[in-house]
């Protein structure tokens, strides 16, 4: 008896599922109809779908079910013999009618049954349109052969494909995590043994498990479509009701990602939509007259680029108000007037996503568009993703957003505070930096807050150990490790850096939810456990989370953007007479300053003792025989070649860019690659083989050569 | 209470603690446990339980003992909670009992707030008294915390 039962609710649970993906698909199909009224294809399909609700619903005895899907069956049926032609009021009978069958469907998903609700009303109304309509249509020629249409369709219940619980498939994940940490141990314990077979066992199993996690994470994917699908529906009837009209195209619906993250997108992925309908996209009459069509377009677009998903929301609307934006973040002291004076528009665009910055009553009013983006942007960054935003005054708006591929493993970098380790997620991290000689050195405070200079910017800096309450380890060398969260970056002292490795990321149990600085925990491959930091959480616990910096990286954006070609990083770094000068950072190993009272001499040349060691300087304004400019900080490169490190003193360090260089040979100096132009203006790039050849040389004769 | 007769036992401040046999999955000699850092007090850690993490729950802080001194290494009762399990540290595992008929009792009235919350009911064997932890609410991190310096050791009376 019991088995009958199970094998009934099977049915009606795989009816559901099918009956709810017919109709996402249908809802759509509807939209797009709307566009292309006489798409045999199209009807085809829509027919199809409502045709088998039908046929099932019927089948099961859902009377009700079965009723709506035959009225609006028979309206279909008009309009694939070109009897009717789709027009708004049809449209929004037959969307109603997605909507009933959809209330139906969820009523007997909770309850088992249709539930009391009469829908007649939905049937009767289907039936008007279709003796209303009828009977003022002139049959519009063409009289479509959608019979042939609907046995040429592809095939959705293709055989090799099964449908799986997404319980079973998240506890196969869960089971690949802890393989991934078994793996861990195994490679840990087998490097430390002679015996090769045993190192050879562990590789295999390094790299069947990376396989295996190809394998498994692929089991999880959904087309983005599932996601948007729903888009051109809601976006017609946002438009319907503030007056406007939208076309939506989407590209790349079959771009695949995790379910975790496909639920985590949707609601940021709805918000932009709404947004952009309702501030981005002009009414018809103001389009007309900008001499743009009456239908806004709304283009989403996703794809798969080197391990992440890229997703694009652009909109041919009026584009932010920049005017306003800069106007708003002055009086929000995000910019000072200087600074907004000078901020290039992606800076200021970027500006819509600081905190508070949109939810002002009178920026929504005004300008429109940023009803919190703050949030959407939190969201995303939550999920290991990015957000941007590009815009153009009258031509429209454009949202970038990057995501991981997926949630459950992710690599973190295995840093120690207060004598215990903690992990941070690689994708909060900037950069490290290491103290010499304690805090001390170059802390500085403002106003007892302890920031650390980094190049030209403060920044907001505290102690990991004291934030977390735990007793400060006594160590010599301590570092900073740069961290981004949504509202900026910021800079945490760590005690010690140790390797990066994958973690598999479990959650906090209740007793431990409220601790907003950790974000789980996870096992290591020497089996202990870390705690995971939660970087927002921990940045708003230490009360670091500021605005926005605006200052760095606009003018590196510029220049990525105009150049496709892969983009490397560069030092920037002016000599005593103006001179600019620039090194691949690929060959920095740090940047450092060291008060002049450190310098020492040694054989005729400038040492400083230097992580236990002596490093020799080679000032940049003697290689180029410019003036000396005594000064009590001296900004170093620490250049690291063949184990020997030597440190580059410059006059002034200007700056990081990436850019794309196209080098000049230059003859002038051996000491010189070439010259190029980097951020519109020359700067000559050194040849470090040579200036380190040199620095050599004048430490075996001990003269003061200067550069030729 | 019938279906609940046989009890875990272990020892916690030299008092003898009791908890549901069926609740318990197994028991670990001194795990390695990775403290929280800003946790509630009752909250020892986390620990590795065969690739699982485990909160780990000290209930000495809950009933208001002392901290176990640091020579003494603890045991972990892994223990089985709605969602996850959980671990309790106890300072030496006992003997598994089964309670005689008519051996429960409310505890008295006179315990103090914090361990009152925890130790509802007790259990009398010849020569001792078992006391018996509210599970749930310990694992829920100990309900109020005992800040006072009021302990159960210090009330004495119905200790053994």
């Amino acid at each position: 008896m019991s088995a009958t039962t199970d094998g009934m609710e099977e049915i009606v649970n795989e009816f559901l599922a099918e009956s709810a993906e017919g109709l996402d698909r249908l809802e759509g199909d509807l939209v797009e109809l709307e566009h292309d009224p006489t798409s045999s294809r199209l009807l085809a399909e829509i027919f199809r779908a409502v045709h088998t609700i039908k046929g099932s619903s019927g089948m099961l005895g859902y009377s009700k079910l079965e009723s709506v899907a035959h009225a609006g069956e028979g309206l279909l049926g008009a309009l694939r013999e070109g009897r009717l032609v789709l027009n708004p009021a049809l449209a929004s009978g037959l969307l109603a009618m997605v909507d009933a069958l959809r209330t139906l469907l969820r009523a007997i998903e909770r309850t088992g049954s249709e539930g009391p609700e009469d829908y007649g009303g939905v049937a009767r109304a289907l039936e008007e349109l279709l003796h209303n309509s009828a009977a003022g249509v002139v049959a519009a020629g063409a009289v479509h052969n959608a019979a042939a249409d609907l046995s040429g369709g592809e095939n959705h219940a293709s055989g090799g494909r099964i449908r799986v619980d997404v319980v079973l498939l998240d506890h196969m994940m869960d089971l690949l995590g802890e393989l991934v940490l078994a793996r861990n141990q195994i490679l840990r314990l087998a490097s430390s043994q002679t015996g090769s077979a045993a190192l050879n066992a562990a590789q295999r199993l390094k790299r069947v498990t990376a396989d295996m996690q190809d394998a498994v994470i692929k089991t999880r994917l959904q087309p983005i479509g599932s996601v948007w699908n729903k888009f051109p529906r809601l976006a017609r009837d946002l438009a319907l009701a503030c007056g406007k009209q939208v076309i939506v195209e989407m590209e790349g619906s079959g771009t695949e990602l995790d379910r975790t993250l496909l639920e985590a997108i949707r609601d940021p992925l709805t918000h932009i939509l709404r947004n952009a309908i309702a501030h981005g996209i002009e009414p018809p009459e103001q389009r007309t007259r900008a001499g743009k069509s009456a239908a806004g377009r709304l283009r989403f677009r996703a794809c798969h680029l080197e391990g992440r998903i890229h997703v694009e929301v652009a909109d041919d609307g009026a584009g932010l108000n920049l005017e306003r934006v800069r106007r708003r973040a002055i009086e929000l002291g995000l910019l000072t007037p200087e600074q907004a004076a000078e901020a290039g528009e992606k800076q200021l665009a970027r500006l819509v996503f600081a905190a508070g910055f949109s939810t002002a009553e009178t920026v929504t009013k005004v300008s429109g568009r940023g009803v919190g983006l703050d949030v959407v942007k939190t969201n995303i960054e939550k999920i290991g993703g990015t957000v941007d935003l590009q815009s153009v005054t009258g031509a429209g708006t454009t949202l970038y957003m990057t995501l991981p591929l997926t949630l459950a493993i992710l690599p973190a970098l295995i840093i120690s505070s207060g004598g215990q380790r903690f992990a941070i997620p690689q994708a909060n991290l900037v950069e490290v930096a290491r103290l010499e000689d304690g805090p001390a050195s170059s802390i500085e405070q403002v106003c007892g807050a302890p920031a650390f200079r980094m190049r030209d910017g403060l920044l907001p800096l505290f102690f990991l150990d004291r934030e977390l309450g735990l007793e400060a380890h006594a160590a010599n060398d301590l570092h900073i490790v740069v961290l981004q969260s949504g509202a900026g970056q910021f800079g945490v002292v760590v005690d010690a850096l140790y390797d990066s490795e994958e973690i598999v990321v479990k959650p906090l149990g209740p007793q431990l939810r409220a601790l907003a600085c950790f974000a789980g925990a996870a096992i290591l491959g020497d089996g202990r456990v870390v705690l995971v930091i939660d970087v927002g959480g921990l940045a708003q616990m230490a009360g670091v989370v500021a605005g926005p910096r605006v200052t760095p990286a606009s003018d590196a954006d510029r220049v990525r953007e105009t150049n496709d070609e892969p983009a490397s990083s560069w030092l920037v770094f002016r000599g005593t007479t103006g001179s600019r000068y620039a090194l691949p950072l690929s060959a920095v190993a740090r940047l450092e300053e060291i008060p002049a009272e450190r310098i020492e001499r040694s054989a005729g040349r400038e040492i400083v003792q230097y992580c236990g060691q002596i490093m020799p300087l080679l000032r940049v304004s003697r290689l180029f025989q410019e003036p000396e400019q005594e000064r009590g900080l001296l900004q170093v490169a620490v250049l690291h070649e063949s184990g020997l490190r030597t440190g580059l003193v410059m006059d002034r360090i200007e700056d990081i860019v990436e850019a794309v260089v196209e080098l000049q040979p230059d003859r002038h100096s051996e000491l010189l690659q070439g010259s190029a132009v980097i951020q519109g203006r020359v700067a000559d790039v050194l040849d470090l083989k040579n200036v380190l050849a040199r620095g050599e040389g004048r430490s075996v004769q001990g003269a003061t050569e200067g550069g030729r | 209470m019938d279906a609940r007769r046989r009890f875990c036992t272990f020892n916690l401040d030299q008092l003898w603690f009791g908890i549901p046999v069926e609740r318990v999955q197994e028991v670990i000699a001194s795990p390695a446990v990775t403290p929280v850092p800003l946790a509630p007090r009752a909250v020892a850690g986390l620990a590795n339980l065969r690739g699982q993490i485990v909160t780990v729950i000290d209930p000495r802080p809950c009933l208001g003992f002392e901290e176990r001194p640091a020579t003494m290494r603890p045991a972990m009762v892994v223990v089985r909670s709605e969602n996850a399990n959980v671990g309790l540290l106890i300072d030496e595992i006992g003997e598994l009992v089964e309670a005689p008929e008519n051996g429960f009792e409310a505890a008295p009235c006179n315990l103090p707030a914090g361990p009152r919350e925890l130790v509802p009911m007790v259990c009398k064997f010849p020569k001792r008294l078992l006391h018996l932890l509210d599970l749930d609410r310990v694992l829920r991190g100990g309900g109020s915390e005992v800040q006072s310096g009021k302990t159960l050791k210090r009330t004495g009376d119905f200790a053994d």
